[in-house]
């Protein structure tokens, strides 16, 4: 009779820890979904702000023609990217393409005191800084979430309802230091 | 963190629990001194201070703003600072601050609201006049820290219920000191308990300020270093807050704003005197640690 009691209550202790260990894959996972989104709305966001960009510098140095088409393309890319891994390639194209795109305009000064390219520059460096923020927001979770998914016994049950590690985003650093770099 | 964020909330309950009781005890000495009956001073003083503490809990952030003199500024009118606090608070998983900007030269910031999705970040426009993207990254990160571990909510309500203390004693220094004067020529009897209890609010009146300045130091110095060693977390780069609390350290402009009962709030302990650091009987009201010390360990980090 004890034994059987001894037994019930193993028993009612092991699906207690398997819900709570799904609990908190479920809210792992919705965290890593939303930090996802993050990225997302930022990423977006420089897509809107890189034809803006590519007119302004027109404007001055229209024989640039390939840097154009450079980041052109790598917009296309980065707005048809399917994965985070393809996602991150295109970004980074996309990143070394507007900073060669500031380059050139900072042959221009012209264009560099225009407050309108002032203000277009401001976006595109904040907006940069929040693609790094939230990646590193998304990254956090993702090794919370695979940290758990991944170690004993935690996996067992990740493995029952199938959850799955997530790829980490990995894209450059803005570039930071005692020598702040003016684009 | 969570466990910061329970202690914060637990020590916000001990606080107002802590005014309710100190006004309470106010209120009976008074009515029984008057009226040789404590009990209607009490249930007054008690009723007052709960509205008060309740008050301070929901709206207070808008009373520390408004003591500031902070604008909300937009993200036309300030897009640095915008892109840098929402960079932040991306980084946090926090919703995004209200922006303000506080007119005054020195640079300093600050944070404020009962929780994170009811917050402000106020800075000054010397911060904005002074600091590089990475210095203001740095500062806005420290706030950040503060908003989300909740000390804006001790921070708050301390601030509130501590000024509304000291504005209640200067109130009765004031009024016992013209009051009793007047009522002294009139001699119409009651003199001497009206002596006592005209000492026994100046003791007060002295002692209250004191008693604030206490609670703010106990409760203000460790967080200081906290959010100092969280915002570097967000931001990833310690030397960002360094270097901006040496340019800090290296200014001297004084604040027209800084008073007492909101000192604590601020990213480094406003001084209204001009010169070499703070006054010396600023710093009998110290409520941060030493900047050079900051500065030192985030070096360290």
């Amino acid at each position: 009779m004890l034994a059987l009691w001894i037994l019930a209550g193993l028993g009612v202790l092991l699906l207690l820890y398997i819900a709570f260990t799904y609990n908190r894959l479920v809210r792992l996972r919705v965290r890593s979904d939303n930090a996802w989104s993050q990225i997302d709305v930022q990423l977006r966001r420089r897509y809107d702000l890189i034809p803006n960009l590519i007119e302004a510098v027109r404007g001055y140095a229209a024989h640039e023609r390939e840097v154009f088409e450079e980041v052109t393309r790598a917009r296309t890319q980065g707005q048809s990217a399917t994965g985070v891994r393809d996602q991150a390639t295109a970004e980074n194209q996309i990143t070394r393409g507007i900073r060669q795109l500031l380059a050139v305009a900072e042959n221009y000064p012209q264009l560099k005191a225009n407050e309108n390219f002032l203000a277009l520059q401001e976006e595109l460096t904040g907006t940069e800084s929040k693609i790094a923020f939230a990646r590193q927001f998304y990254n956090d979770q993702v090794a919370s979430l695979n940290t758990l998914i991944q170690s004993f016994p935690s996996q067992i049950v990740a493995g029952w309802f199938r959850f799955r590690p997530r790829e980490f985003f990995d894209i450059e650093e803005p570039a930071r230091g005692p020598v702040t770099v003016q684009f | 963190m969570y466990e910061e964020i329970a202690r914060n909330k637990r020590r916000t309950a001990l606080v107002i629990l802590g005014a309710l009781v100190f006004a309470g005890g106010l209120g009976f000495l008074f009515s029984w001194l008057i009226l040789r009956n404590g009990l209607v001073g009490l249930v007054i003083a008690l009723a007052i201070s709960a509205g008060l503490s309740l008050w301070s809990y929901r709206y207070g952030y808008r009373t520390v703003l408004r003591a500031a003199r902070a604008r909300p500024v937009t993200h036309e009118e300030q897009p640095r600072l915008h892109n840098v606090v929402e960079g932040l608070a991306i980084a946090a998983g926090l919703p995004k601050p209200d922006v303000y900007v506080v007119p005054e030269a020195a640079p300093n910031a600050f944070a404020t609201g009962p929780d994170p999705q009811h917050s402000a970040i106020a800075v000054t426009e010397g911060l904005l006049g002074t600091m590089n993207r990475v210095e203001l990254e740095g500062v806005i990160a420290h706030e950040m820290s503060h908003i989300k571990d909740r000390d804006i909510l001790l921070g708050t309500v301390v601030a509130t219920l501590v000024g509304s203390v000291v504005l209640i004693a200067e109130f009765m220094l004031r009024w016992f000191w013209w009051g009793g004067g007047m009522r002294r020529r009139d001699d119409r009897g009651g003199g001497e308990g009206f002596l006592i209890l005209a000492a026994v609010g100046v003791v007060l009146a002295i002692v209250a300020p004191f008693f604030a300045a206490m609670i703010r130091a106990a409760m203000s110095r460790r967080r200081e270093y906290l959010a100092d060693a969280q915002g570097a977390m967000l931001t990833r780069y310690p030397p960002g807050l360094a270097d901006a609390l040496r340019k800090i350290a290296a200014d001297t402009t004084p604040m027209r704003a800084a008073n007492n009962a909101t000192a604590h709030l601020w990213l480094n302990q406003p001084s209204r005197v001009p010169g070499e650091g703070v006054h010396w009987f600023e710093s009998l009201f110290s409520t941060h640690p030493p900047i050079q010390d900051r500065i030192r360990i985030l070096e360290e980090m």
